[in-house]
């Protein structure tokens, strides 16, 4: 009895706000719900719909573009700045506190504050900068090829530092008597770096590989409020996609549509998870 | 050995092992730092240090290091600092000058005032203390019941609330918006609502992992000391397993305010009327409305918080993001 009353904050939020929801999740997937009419059986129409929308290939297109240009800006610069800075001697807390503020900045913010550095007008204040060093104004995100880049890059500044930090604690654990042993062997620093420090991140750096993986494949806030989708679709996200159907849709809520395109995210994350963990399982064992 | 030595113990030295527990390893003291923290050495060997060429290398390329860290880092702070009390044709025609024609202070009570920013303010802290009381709430009483009454049915339990971790929290999106819509027995809507913000927050399944992780590795003997003493599961639980909790607590609100400042889709959803939102959700919409120099200073002021609450709890939050990785990893 005592039992229940301790568990009975935790039963009824999770009950109400997130087992019974995910179940609903899939069952309105599955079903044409107006709120108006009682909901109705209908299949995989739902399915069917989300994959005739010419925008649905889009979205998938544009989100895994965001996820792989920010592996490519995000994911090797946070593992070179954390290696530089756990060799810092004096004064290595102030470096991981300038590495971690963009974090604390509330993401709403900046990107309303990297929107209006990236103003296309030759005083924009990104412009400015790249005149000093005599480069002519650039579109950022008023172009349709330009405007995906300019998203990761503000996403990559925004993220960066959580990653920093926690290669940071990672390198804190490398034992001393590795690198002590490469030196007998007449390591230099690089082969140091090679064949000690990356070999015992290993297990971290492919959690924060498929932990960025997953966040990316979730954007939303950045082309949400940057370019609510545009220039011509060319930022539109599954996420944005989903809050479209559901939230945007002049006819009422399409709540059928979005439910089923996000279980279809979902599965796709789940199943590209447990192949990755598959795949690399033999290399994280020592 | 009495309770409150036990528990400094436990929770100050976790010891040099590294299979220590992560929860306890980060409860640490700023100032007592273990060797583990500061290794004697890094990647480079002391005997390099001593050679002048590669020490100089070192110092030049972290000075350089330094200075790409303040630019990236601060400098965008910086000049939303500067830009809030810059009139706006400054801004616009020159960004980067500093001050050219002066300062504009007007723009931050124009900002907390008439557009409203304070009470914008207030609706975030508003947010922010109910959703880390609810988080508190369900985390401490939930994880006592996991991890210390320990019922049969308990290992179901964690794996349904573990099990949500695995599920992305778009699939909750819609099914959830309509839960706050029509809500179980009660027989109003919850938009516009702030427990529409606050019952959510509450399942967190990452706060039920933190904290029952933390009451496993509390010693039990001190439970049966308390149980022989009389002391029912109440009171074990106010008087002895919360006072022992602190560290996690901590980590806990840091995570639930800092949460609570951030989030954007979720009460742009549930909280539509302007007079209830947070500042995340308002200042998108202020972009059109106001004067750029007043929408800076908005924009100024809704950093505050969090960057004054990180520079004064700097060592919590960088252990707790590092704990992130951990817990993750």
């Amino acid at each position: 009895m005592t039992n229940l009353v301790f568990l009975l904050p935790l039963l009824i939020v999770f009950g109400v706000f997130s087992w019974t929801p995910i179940v609903e999740a899939v069952v309105m997937s599955v079903q044409h719900t107006n709120l108006v009419t009682p909901a109705t059986f209908v299949g995989f129409d739902n399915f069917v719909q989300v994959f005739k929308d010419p925008l649905f290939w889009t979205a998938v297109r544009n989100t895994g573009l965001f996820a792989l240009l920010a592996l490519i800006f995000g994911y090797p610069l946070p593992l070179i700045l954390a290696v530089l800075m756990s060799e810092v001697r004096r004064g290595k807390g102030l470096f991981s506190a300038l590495a971690y503020l963009p974090v604390v900045v509330p993401p709403v913010v900046a990107v309303l504050l990297w929107k209006f550095f990236y103003d296309a007008s030759p005083t924009g204040v990104f412009n400015t900068v790249l005149h000093w060093v005599g480069i002519a104004p650039q579109p950022w995100i008023q172009n349709a090829t330009s405007a995906m880049p300019s998203l990761v890059l503000e996403a990559t500044w925004a993220a960066a530092g959580g990653t920093i930090i926690i290669y940071l604690a990672a390198l804190t654990g490398v034992a001393p008597e590795l690198y002590d042993a490469a030196e007998v062997d007449g390591s230099s620093i690089w082969q140091k770096i090679w064949h000690v420090t990356l070999p015992q991140l290993r297990g971290v750096l492919l959690v924060t590989l498929i932990l960025q993986i997953i966040g990316t494949s979730q954007v939303f806030l950045e082309p949400f409020l940057f370019t609510n989708g545009g220039p011509a679709n060319a930022t539109v996200t599954i996420l944005q996609l989903i809050y479209r159907y559901a939230f945007e849709n002049s006819l009422g809520g399409n709540y059928g549509a979005a439910t089923a395109l996000s279980i279809l995210l979902a599965a796709f994350l789940a199943i590209l998870s447990f192949v990755y963990f598959r795949i690399t399982k033999s290399w994280s064992d020592n | 050995m009495t309770t409150g030595a036990l528990t400094t113990e436990l929770v100050a030295d976790p010891g040099p092992e590294r299979a220590a527990p992560v929860v306890t390893r980060l409860a640490k003291p700023d100032k007592r730092r273990s060797p583990e923290d500061s290794p004697d050495r890094g990647i480079v060997s002391p005997n390099d240090w001593r050679r002048p060429r590669i020490k100089w290398t070192w110092r030049i390329s972290h000075g350089i290091l330094l200075v790409l860290l303040i630019i990236v880092g601060l400098g965008p702070l910086l000049w939303l600092a500067k830009s809030a009390i810059t009139p706006t044709v400054d801004t616009l025609q020159n960004p980067m000058a500093i001050f050219p024609h002066g300062v504009d202070w007007s723009t931050l009570s124009l900002a907390w005032n008439k557009v409203g920013i304070g009470v914008q303010f207030m609706n975030t802290l508003w947010i922010a203390i109910g959703s880390w009381f609810i988080q508190l709430l369900v985390a401490t009483t939930g994880g006592f019941a996991l991890a210390i009454l320990r019922p049969k049915y308990g290992k179901i339990i964690n794996a349904l609330v573990l099990g949500t971790l695995f599920v992305p929290a778009v699939v909750l999106l819609v099914p959830l918006y309509l839960t706050i819509l029509h809500p179980p027995l009660v027989n109003q809507s919850l938009i516009n609502t702030y427990w529409a913000v606050w019952l959510p927050a509450g399942a967190n399944a990452f706060n039920i992992l933190l904290v029952t992780r933390f009451f496993n590795n509390l010693p039990r003997e001190i439970f049966e000391a308390a149980k022989t003493d009389g002391a029912g599961p109440f009171r074990l639980f106010w008087s002895v397993v919360l006072p022992m909790s602190k560290p996690i607590l901590g980590v806990i609100s840091v995570f639930a305010i800092i949460n609570a400042w951030k989030d954007y889709l979720w009460p742009f959803l549930v909280l539509r009327d302007p007079g209830v939102q947070p500042l995340s959700v308002r200042l998108p919409s202020l972009q059109q409305a106001i004067q750029l120099d007043v929408y800076l200073a908005a924009l100024a002021i809704s950093t505050l918080i969090p960057v004054v609450l990180f520079i004064i709890f700097q060592g919590m939050f960088l252990r707790s993001a590092g704990l992130g990785g951990a817990v993750k990893g």
